[in-house]
């Protein structure tokens, strides 16, 4: 039992330092999003799992508490990331620079007026690299 | 508590103090304050695992209700800040109108 316990804490926390790396080292902020609240929320979910298990097993007492937890962090960090995805995106955050295609703003302003933007954004980027050469 | 569970949850809080010492960089300089709070969701996530594990190592069942308060804190001020940062307010009076 205790090496179940120690494989769920230890693969939590190793999920854990990934979500925290990707936090510090994506490029912007809709990955970064994504970096935190899939990797997070599996590893402190495995987390608290291994500490029922603990408590169940060694302490003989049923947490229902922290159940309860782990469901609370499934039902609720997808449903904060998507508001701040959607904060983001009408707040005007910008991008990487190098993504290709962005459906949700093709589908507010049209396809012909995203492919000049894209035409326009083009032509700045290669100013940008005779301006550097 | 037997040796080998106390040193893996010893070893498990290290890693748990690393991870939220390298989100903590991104609360500090994100280039935008969306970037902030994405960084204070996750740390305020990491931070229910790290009194999950500390409530084992002293032994006590009692931090486990804090756990699930500083979920619903952090939840909670997740959404308020992302619909005050896309609206200018927290809470719809007219809940008819678009914007």
């Amino acid at each position: 039992m205790s090496s179940i316990i120690a494989i769920l804490v230890l693969s939590g926390v190793f999920f854990s330092i990934i979500a925290a790396i990707g936090v510090v080292r994506l490029p912007d902020m809709y990955s970064r999003l994504h970096a935190a609240s899939i990797s997070s929320t599996l590893g402190v979910s495995s987390v608290l799992l291994g500490v029922f298990l603990y408590f169940w097993y060694f302490n003989n007492n049923f947490e229902m508490t922290l159940l309860l937890a782990i469901v609370l962090i499934f039902v609720i960090a997808p449903t904060g990331a998507h508001m701040l995805a959607r904060s983001a995106f009408h707040s005007d955050v910008e991008p990487y620079k190098l993504t290709i295609l962005n459906e949700l703003r093709r589908d507010e302003i049209g396809h012909e007026e995203l492919r000049e933007e894209d035409k326009q954004r083009a032509e700045e980027r290669k100013k940008e690299k005779e301006l550097e050469e | 508590m037997n040796l080998f569970l106390n040193i893996v949850f010893i070893i498990a809080i290290v890693g748990m103090a690393i991870a939220m010492g390298i989100a903590s960089y991104r609360i500090i300089r994100g280039p935008t304050l969306h970037d902030k709070i994405v960084a204070l969701d996750a740390f305020g996530v990491m931070l229910m695992a790290t009194i999950g594990i500390f409530s084992v190592l002293l032994d006590t069942s009692y931090l486990i209700v804090v756990i699930m308060l500083i979920g619903m804190l952090g939840a909670v001020g997740t959404i308020a800040m992302a619909k005050f940062l896309e609206k200018g307010w927290v809470i719809d009076i007219d809940r008819d109108s678009d914007e």
